[in-house]
């Protein structure tokens, strides 16, 4: 039922986003990866799921706010068994309540789980790719070995910008980088502002 | 009706027997040519080649299932043609509820106009009814940047995708006197010399072509390739009068406007094209880019056919 429904979803974003996934210099493998992307629309955990290919996408889990998924029966199910979303609290202000977000996570990766995050924290206005939020960094110093593979999602925010409801169905793109990883002694900022200006490098590629 | 028209079958037989030569030659063209760049613009041609074979056999089953399946067809092209084309042109925030409006209400509309054939609305709706309609939502919006040049932009789009493109299932509502029924030989017969000057122009042009109509444009469009490709689509247009309710030398006519009228869509879209910047507006037909990249030609071609048949043809 789960998968009928993932399956059914996925075909669903496909069409309306009219997405097409370009991998460049990374290949489509279900290993373990954080896959980060920018966030410019309700849609895009959705559609960056969508366009993994079947295997990848199976092991694939979307980081998404738990104050949103958990308020309905069908969100839930939704969010649990479709997506199999890992929830994790978006108001986190104290050092505690960070540590908790981050444990979750890495729970939710285990062994072999990749994750989808948006370490812009919020939804950026336009294309400015916002300043990234440190989760990244600290997922990256506790799962060295784990590729960190930059995502740039084209269009989606004139599919459906933000305080909109109805998607217009034109075409995006989605591009998927060079896997990265944390260098050795490379501080936190230098790192963040690497990573984001990966996924900025990749917008508008061939 | 139509299902007893030998008329029309004789021309998909036409058809069929055109693509089996060209998948022939196709098929020797990759076996004799060895260089590295003749084996890439054979294995371009081959794509586009299979990519025939799909697009005239989705043609020709909606088109032989009769009006409603046509009406579909395009319908749907316009659809995505107009996806192709909004998604290359540059829009913002405030043009949002505009796009929705084209999208899920407009397009829609104007092939329903089609299907109940009501001419008149079918005529007037988008150059009148949303030509001051698009303005009047994003001013609404409160978003004055780049206002006039947003707005010609979603009227463009929905001009040449939805307005121009529903001319040719419309052919279908023509009412022309000891031809009824027989429509749908109408609309093959200018969807083929259409097409058909297009494969011609680029053939020409690909074998004699030298100087180029608009370089800036497209270098792919030569002089030769124009004059030789019209020609002959044009030739081949009049030999099929017998399909058409036109006398011979009237076909003559018919072919080279149409054949004239798609060289000008595809120029336009070239500039389009170049303005932005890409080659190919999608890549949903391979070897041929995207659907607006296969059906521009149609996009200008089908109103002009159209209004002169109606004025000198048809009774409604």
């Amino acid at each position: 039922m789960a998968s009928l429904v993932a399956a059914f979803l996925a075909w669903l974003a496909r069409l309306i986003s009219g997405a097409n996934a370009l991998w460049l210099d990374c290949q489509p493998l279900p290993r373990q990866r954080v896959y980060f992307g920018n966030h410019t629309s309700h849609m895009d955990f959705v559609v960056l799921w969508s366009v993994l290919p079947d295997e990848v996408r199976a092991v694939t889990r979307p980081v998404a706010a738990e104050e949103y998924w958990t308020t309905s029966k069908l969100r839930k199910f939704i969010a649990a068994e479709v997506f199999r979303a890992v929830l994790v609290d978006r108001n986190s202000n104290t050092v505690e309540e960070r540590r908790n977000q981050m444990e979750r996570m890495l729970e939710g990766m285990g062994n072999d789980q990749s994750l989808i995050i948006f370490p812009e924290g919020t939804r950026g206005e336009g294309d400015a790719v916002q300043p990234f939020k440190s989760g990244l960094y600290h997922l990256a110093k506790a799962k060295p070995n784990v590729e960190l593979v930059p995502v740039y999602l084209e269009n989606l925010n004139r599919v459906l910008p933000k305080g909109e409801y109805l998607p217009v169905p034109l075409l995006s793109r989605v591009y998927f980088g060079p896997p990265m990883q944390l260098k050795e002694g490379e501080s936190k900022e230098a790192f963040l502002e690497r990573a984001r200006q990966a996924m900025v490098g990749l917008a508008g590629q061939p | 009706m139509i299902f007893r028209d030998h008329e029309l079958y004789g021309l998909y037989m036409g058809i069929l027997a055109l693509l089996v030569v060209a998948s022939i030659i196709g098929f020797l063209l990759e076996w004799r040519v060895k260089t590295p760049r003749g084996r890439e613009t054979v294995a371009n041609i081959n794509a586009r080649i299979k990519a025939w074979w799909v697009m005239s056999g989705i043609f020709a089953v909606a088109n032989l299932a009769g009006m409603t399946s046509t009406i579909v067809l395009f319908a749907l092209l316009s659809f995505l043609a107009l996806r192709e084309f909004v998604t290359l042109t540059p829009t913002r925030r405030g043009d949002h509820r505009s796009l929705l409006f084209t999208f899920f209400f407009l397009m829609p509309l104007q092939y329903l106009l089609v299907g109940i054939q009501w001419y008149g609305l079918f005529s007037v709706m988008v150059p009148v009814y949303a030509f001051l309609f698009f303005p009047t939502v994003n001013a609404l919006q409160g978003d004055p940047k780049q206002f006039l040049e947003r707005t010609a932009k979603l009227q463009w789009a929905t001009m040449v995708c939805v307005y121009c493109l529903s001319h040719a299932p419309a052919l279908l509502m023509l009412q022309i006197p000891g031809y009824e029924g027989e429509n749908a030989k109408l609309l093959l017969f200018m969807v083929l010399v259409v097409q058909l000057s297009d494969v011609l122009q680029y053939v020409w042009g690909k074998t004699t072509g030298r100087r180029a109509v608009a370089p800036n444009i497209s270098p792919n469009k030569t002089v030769e390739g124009l004059i030789g490709g019209v020609a002959s689509a044009t030739i081949i247009g009049t030999l099929l009068w017998w399909a058409t309710p036109f006398h011979p030398f009237v076909a003559w006519l018919m072919a080279l406007g149409i054949s004239l009228a798609g060289f000008a869509g595809g120029l336009t879209m070239s500039a389009i094209k170049r303005d932005r910047g890409v080659k190919d507006y999608g890549t949903l037909i391979e070897g041929h880019g995207g659907i607006l990249d296969r059906i521009d030609s149609i996009c200008f071609a089908a109103p002009l056919f159209f209004h002169v048949v109606r004025f000198f043809y048809s009774t409604v």
